[in-house]
């Protein structure tokens, strides 16, 4: 995006320039940072370190369900171990991923702001996940915890043995510090906007984070809330979700789900930003259909309050209330469709270069496509009566949240690696990675929807014969993915050090992070206030745009 | 390795036909998608560094023909799945009736004629059978893939499912709901029987049918000292109770279904019949959810209303058996193609 600064240039430097990363290197100056850039890395090292355990998981998971007889782990042992996952993954990992690393980076830079409205409260919002994190990893290893990251009641509030109550007070904390985040990035958005930054020039990546906090401050607090519920009810034995203490069991569920829902959105929606930015830079197009996409952001964050039923067509829920959660969770399917057909047709007549972030981008188009598409099938409320709790659901989330949210996740990262380090990442292993993770994906989590479909249920330790070899497939491809992951992290680590130094916009690309600012940036972001005087995404801005 | 599951119920085929109506539309728009992507990616691959493509700014048709065409075909699969979903709550009042209940890490099922069942369920083939399950402890999930059924097994309430089984055999039955260390080992088989072998297995040695055995339970827990002897004015006469409309002291009126039974057991105190003062001591942990199921069964016999009267969707009557009608004749399935 260019600008025009609105005061005479700086005198040119002499010293070498200073970038928030070269302006000091203490471990205080880091742990006590109010700069949104440096809480992005402190957030990224972190969540990386929670990708790995996570990551470590699942592994036992699927190296446990190679054989049917359940003989690598004991049940409670592998019933530990995909509750770890799921917990680690979705609540230290998916939930902050993007808005805690990229977003807290770039939405001030790409909205030409100094920091967020509150950055003190920022480096809180990081110490807070810290502690809770802490708090949940302590109780996975004085012994763990067996109810799934879904702490169905009464099994997690009146008959898990386990550590419940440690790890539902690391999650509330853990909750606090989305609440602040999202809070953070709302006001920041309607304040903080350089001159001539409309609502209708925002990046869609600052469309889909500001609909994403309305969710975060909205919906953590009621799960916050309820998780508490179920600690106080295994302490003090008050009756709120055990009927033998006279509570209702599908309560939890009613309200476990009013967040958890919406949180499938906190999830996506990020990944969906950075999908516009990547999209339209990798093809040198304006972006098609920029407020039919930022209208499906902000409905997607909205209509995903409506739709938690559709978690309950079978646990004794009214028909007619499931009708109107199955109507709607249908017509949520349409903002992701329109999305996906919007960077589709961004496309139509570009100039599509095939760098890693495009190889992701359409990485992402293609699984998120499936997953979402899997979704209907969860939607109808016949179809769901089969479907409901089999490996059909593992397998659709999967496609979103991996296929759709890590690759998007692994997308951003390479694009604004040069932007966050200063240093080029290689190109060649970057490419293969993404060719890795591709295929390892889909020989990971397809199987799984013909698992589902043949009826194997979740959350299964032991299992019959005649699921074995989609089983082994899955495993298989587990592996394949893992080298896929593993690759860029050896590459990152050595770029780091090694990389080619990073000139300030590598890609051509458009945007105040690229345009306005070096590689890395400086410490307040911009030398001078950037005045915002065209659209978001104006590639080729010299020929006439057309509407078809 | 099958790749098709069995079809082992009438519903299960109707789901079969729904299951393909969603999957064509997913392949459809999963082509298009990939087609889409694949083209456009080749077609306009970067040729020199310096290419300045036109903008396009969108185009308001497309973005209502993908916002409507795509809303249609969702709205029509919301339909049917509906109506699917409908079937699947309604249970025909001529099905044949089995309680199941649910306790870590196994399944109870017991037939009105008292036969009872572990990890095990037998049926016939072409008749409706109609389960009422509750559970002992967490919630389970009751789940028969080839019937493509499942339903939440719930404490402290009953739920239903019902099914016409179409084909003989032995089939996985599944908890789908994770409840605990072997969750992975509740499971059993169901054993789709043909209806005499089925008629010849139900004959085999059972101490008395469920009715019978709640009248013990009635006399064992002193229920019958007030409640069917003379001593009307302190207690509820319970003949000709069930399945009719009780009126509540406050004014409400209730109907005496299984749920509400449990409940006046469990919990006299919640809904006290009118003209009576609650002086009865609460059951809470003294009656397993078994004995609770023969003792309703016990007053659903001394009641000529049967399940009448109960909602549909709702546990209805408990533990009476009603006439051997062929599925045939009944008005949900009437018509309906049988699995060959």
């Amino acid at each position: 995006m260019s600008t025009v600064p609105v005061a005479p240039p700086p005198p040119p430097r002499t010293a070498a320039p200073v970038n928030y990363l070269s302006v000091s290197h203490s471990v205080r100056s880091w742990l006590l940072t109010a700069d949104h850039k440096r809480i992005a890395i402190l957030f990224l090292v972190s969540i990386s370190f929670f990708f790995v355990l996570g990551g470590f998981a699942a592994t036992l998971v699927r190296l446990e369900l190679v054989t049917p007889r359940g003989d690598l782990l004991s049940d409670d042992g592998y019933n530990k171990a995909f509750t770890a996952h799921g917990i680690v993954m979705i609540f230290f990992f998916l939930i902050p991923s993007i808005p805690a690393t990229l977003g807290n980076f770039l939405l001030p830079i790409m909205i030409g702001a100094r920091d967020l409205a509150f950055p003190k409260v920022n480096l809180l919002s990081w110490y807070i996940f810290m502690i809770g994190g802490v708090i949940a990893l302590s109780a996975m290893f004085l012994g763990g915890v067996d109810t799934g990251w879904t702490f169905y009641t009464p099994y997690s509030s009146t008959y898990s043995n386990q550590w419940v109550s440690l790890t539902v007070i690391g999650l509330f904390l853990a909750g606090f510090s989305s609440i602040l985040t999202g809070l953070n990035f709302i006001v920041t958005v309607h304040t903080m906007r350089a001159p001539g930054m409309t609502w209708h020039r925002l990046p869609l990546f600052v469309w889909a984070a500001y609909a994403t906090s309305l969710i975060q401050v909205l919906a953590t607090p009621v799960v916050a809330i309820t998780l508490l519920l179920v600690a106080v009810e295994r302490t003090l034995r008050i009756g709120f979700f055990d009927p033998a203490l006279g509570g209702d069991p599908v309560l939890f569920q009613h309200l476990f789900w009013f967040y958890s829902h919406p949180a499938v959105y906190i999830m996506i929606l990020p990944g969906m930003g950075v999908i516009n930015e990547l999209v339209t830079c990798f093809s040198r197009k304006r972006i098609f259909g920029y407020e039919a996409i930022a209208a499906a952001h902000v409905a997607l964050a909205v209509l995903g309050f409506f739709v938690w039923g559709h978690h309950m067509f079978v646990s004794g829920q009214s028909i007619y209330a499931g009708m109107v959660f199955s109507i709607l969770t249908f017509a949520v399917a349409i903002p992701s469709a329109i999305k996906v057909f919007n960077w589709t047709a961004t496309m139509f007549r570009g100039s599509i270069s095939y760098d890693t972030p495009m190889l992701y981008t359409f990485g992402f188009i293609g699984l998120f496509t499936i997953g979402g598409l899997t979704g209907l099938p969860l939607a109808s409320l016949g179809a769901d009566v089969h479907f409901s709790d089999t490996y059909f659901v593992v397998a659709h989330f999967h496609y979103i949240m991996v296929g759709g949210m890590v690759l998007a996740y692994l997308g951003g990262l390479h694009f604004w690696w040069p932007k966050m380090t200063g240093r080029l990442y290689p190109e060649g292993w970057a490419k293969f990675a993404a060719l890795v993770v591709f295929v390892g994906f889909n020989l990971t989590f397809f199987p799984q929807f013909l698992l589902g479909y043949l009826g194997m249920p979740r959350r299964y330790h032991a299992y019959p014969e005649e699921f074995q070899v989609l089983h082994v497939l899955s495993s298989a491809g587990a592996s394949i993915l893992a080298v896929g992951f593993i690759i860029p992290v050896v590459y990152f680590l050595w770029s780091l050090r090694s990389g080619p130094p990073a000139p300030a916009n590598p890609w051509g690309a458009k945007g105040l992070e690229w345009e306005a600012t070096a590689s890395p940036p400086v410490t307040e972001n911009f030398a001078d206030t950037p005045v915002v005087t065209e659209p978001a995404y104006n590639y080729a801005s010299e020929r006439e745009p057309e509407i078809v | 390795m099958k790749w098709f599951p069995t079809v082992a119920s009438e519903w299960a085929l109707q789901w079969e036909y729904h299951n393909l109506y969603l999957h064509f539309w997913i392949a459809f728009f999963t082509v298009v998608i990939f087609l889409g992507v694949f083209w456009f990616a080749v077609k306009y691959r970067r040729r020199s560094e310096d290419e300045q493509p036109r903008p396009i700014l969108g185009s308001n048709i497309a973005e209502i023909v993908w916002t409507l065409v795509p809303l249609l075909i969702a709205m029509s699969m919301f339909a049917w799945g509906a109506a699917l979903y409908f079937e699947y709550a309604s249970p025909p009042e001529n099905a044949i009736e089995v309680y199941i209940t649910g306790k870590q890490w196994m399944w109870y099922a017991q037939h009105p004629e008292g036969q009872r069942e572990i990890n095990e369920l037998h049926v016939p083939v072409g008749r409706p059978i109609k389960l009422t399950m509750t559970s002992e402890d967490v919630i389970h999930s009751f789940f028969v893939p080839v019937f493509r059924l499942k339903r939440d097994v719930i404490p402290g309430r009953y739920t239903t499912i019902w099914f016409t089984a179409t084909k003989a055999g032995r089939y996985h039955l599944f908890c789908a709901e994770y409840c605990g260390a072997q969750h992975s080992r509740m499971g059993g088989w169901v054993y789709v029987m043909e209806p005499a072998a089925y008629e010849e297995w139900l004959s085999g040695g059972a101490a008395g049918s469920m009715a019978a055995q709640g009248e013990k339970l009635f006399a064992q827990f002193g229920c019958a000292s007030c409640h069917l002897s003379g001593q009307q004015g302190r207690c509820p006469n319970l003949t000709n109770v069930f399945g009719n409309r009780v009126e509540l002291s406050g004014g409400a009126t209730v109907v005496a279904d299984a749920t509400y039974i449990r409940e006046s057991i469990l919990n006299p105190a919640a809904k006290v019949v009118a003209g009576f003062q609650n002086i009865m001591p609460s059951f809470q942990g003294q009656v397993s959810e078994q004995n609770l199921l023969q003792l309703i069964a016990f007053i659903r016999s001394l009641s000529s209303a049967g399940s009448l009267g109960v909602p549909a969707g709702e546990a209805g009557g408990i533990g009476q058996r009603p006439p051997a009608t062929p599925a045939r004749v009944d008005r949900r399935t009437q018509g309906r193609p049988r699995q060959p």
